[in-house]
């Protein structure tokens, strides 16, 4: 089985979540979504400064094997982006967790948060 | 579940993502494909390539038999020589790429696993008038030992079979085979690297692959073979090429045979008439090479927008494609007119140049287009 921190959350699409001190979240793809993928070789960054709404289209991974869309879990404002992700997307595959994170968004409903699944929940729906 | 090669639990063993392939419970890699391109480029690496049909001919009429069975000729085969060929139907579609192995008493043929029943039933609605005899040999594994370092690992590993020395192993060439009781050795692959392909029963596939683990050899999935074939510009069938492609676009021209004029091979009055009618046509649709250096990976369907010499405007697609570990950007094959001038690809509602060039992009470790 995949590794999956229980203090973070999830989401169906596969992305994890983490809600930080200053309440912005932090995004990232599960070690699942990762194993999948295989070695990943692109990454199609979303700009900082930039809003979106829960459920867009986030950013784009692209594997040697397949391309596949990364969904923004929560609604809100762009405010960090991974860039040494351009140079290095296989970050992603060795620490999806950690310095493979994509982003941070600042939640403009944070009642979205209350709609993302927990580790458990989360790996009922991989299995 | 599948069918299982004699190699199964070994793959098991190193940790295998198993995926089915035409029937068969098959690693497409084990720890990373990344991993298992780069060893096999720069070190050596090994494939189970179990799942793949082997079939022997003999008889008195074998060379006759395959003479007309295949585009390519085999008369043109010195004793223990392969060649690469397709197997046409009458109207010249590619019912199946195939190596031919000369042997001292008849041929060996390795077909695609996906098209075994299908060219079995071929070959064998093809058999009256001949004296002939096919022999599906599944009593026999694949191992193909591949990259630059293959031959050096592997020659002391096979070193205790008493028909074989480190002379005859290292002067065996290219496209060349050599054969003991146990042991079937052809120095062919599907890398672009130097190495082997050896057949041999499954109780001893399983040592070897366990003494060329023990030899550094990484075990190397599907996943890498695709990428290492399609960087060394090999076709793969079902994909570049199948039963609607004529060999004339898909790269295959230099596979037919055509002198002496009277072989009459299968497929030969359709292919004929395809070559006249595209010397006239400028825009016959060939196999190229397509590189993009920017951002983003080709992928197999993608409509490919080109422009021709002539001005006008026309559509091809690419028939494989992926990133190439070697190059560090994308590559692909597509299938588009002979005088297109400059082409684009739409990736993410984007128009991206794509550069043409020859297929063939990586050969023994090095890039080999300009």
């Amino acid at each position: 089985m995949s590794d999956l921190p229980s203090e973070l959350q999830y989401t169906a699409t596969h992305e994890w979540i983490r809600v930080e001190d200053d309440h912005s979240v932090t995004i990232g793809i599960t070690d699942h979504a990762q194993d999948l993928l295989g070695d990943i070789v692109f990454i199609e960054l979303p700009e900082e400064g930039s809003t979106v709404a829960a459920k867009d289209e986030l950013s784009v991974i692209e594997s040697v094997k397949a391309a596949s869309d990364i969904y923004a879990p929560v609604s809100g404002e762009i405010i960090a982006v991974n860039e040494d992700l351009a140079d290095a997307p296989e970050t992603v595959n060795s620490s999806p967790y950690g310095e493979g994170w994509i982003c941070r968004i600042l939640p403009s409903n944070p009642a979205e948060l209350e709609e993302l699944l927990d580790a458990d929940t989360y790996a009922g729906l991989c299995e | 579940m599948g069918n299982r090669t004699a190699l199964f639990e070994n793959h098991q063993q190193s940790g295998a993502k198993l995926v089915d392939f035409g029937g068969w419970d098959m690693p497409i890699q084990y720890t990373s494909l990344m991993e298992e391109h780069r060893a096999v480029r720069e070190h050596a690496g090994m494939f189970d390539v179990s799942h793949m049909t082997i079939v022997d001919i003999s008889g008195s009429d074998a060379k006759a038999w395959l003479r007309k069975l295949l585009a390519n000729d085999v008369a043109r085969l010195h004793p223990n020589q392969a060649l690469y060929t397709g197997m046409l139907n009458e109207d010249a579609g590619v019912i199946d790429d195939l190596i031919v192995y000369h042997r001292d008493n008849g041929y060996r043929l390795v077909v695609n696993c996906a098209t075994r029943e299908k060219d079995l039933a071929w070959m064998q609605s093809h058999q009256a008038g001949f004296d002939v005899t096919l022999k599906e040999r599944s009593d026999l594994s694949i191992i193909a030992v591949q990259g630059p370092e293959a031959m050096a690992t592997l020659a002391p590993l096979l070193l205790n079979d008493p028909d074989i020395n480190e002379d005859s192993l290292t002067a065996l060439k290219p496209f060349y085979a050599m054969e003991t009781d146990r042991l079937f050795i052809g120095r062919t692959g599907y890398t672009g690297e130097d190495g082997v392909e050896i057949m041999l029963p499954h109780d001893a596939a399983r040592q070897l692959w366990d003494s060329l683990l023990a030899a550094g050899v990484k075990p190397a999935g599907l996943g890498a073979r695709d990428t290492l074939r399609l960087e060394a510009g090999m076709n793969l069938y079902g994909h570049d090429m199948d039963e609607s492609i004529s060999p004339l676009a898909a790269n295959m021209a230099w596979t037919i045979c055509w002198e002496p004029e009277d072989r009459d091979f299968i497929g030969r009055t359709a292919l004929q008439a395809q070559r006249e009618q595209r010397q006239d046509d400028a825009s016959r649709l060939m196999l190229k090479g397509l590189v993009m250096e920017e951002r983003g990976v080709l992928r197999e369907g993608l409509t490919v927008h080109c422009q021709l010499d002539d001005g006008s405007e026309a559509q091809g697609q690419i028939t494989s494609g992926t990133f190439s570990p070697t190059l560090k950007h994308s590559i692909a094959l597509a299938r588009i007119p002979a005088n297109t001038a400059s082409c684009e690809v739409e990736l993410r509602n984007k128009r991206i140049p794509v550069r043409i060039v020859r297929p063939g992009f990586v050969r023994f470790g090095k890039k080999v287009f300009d």
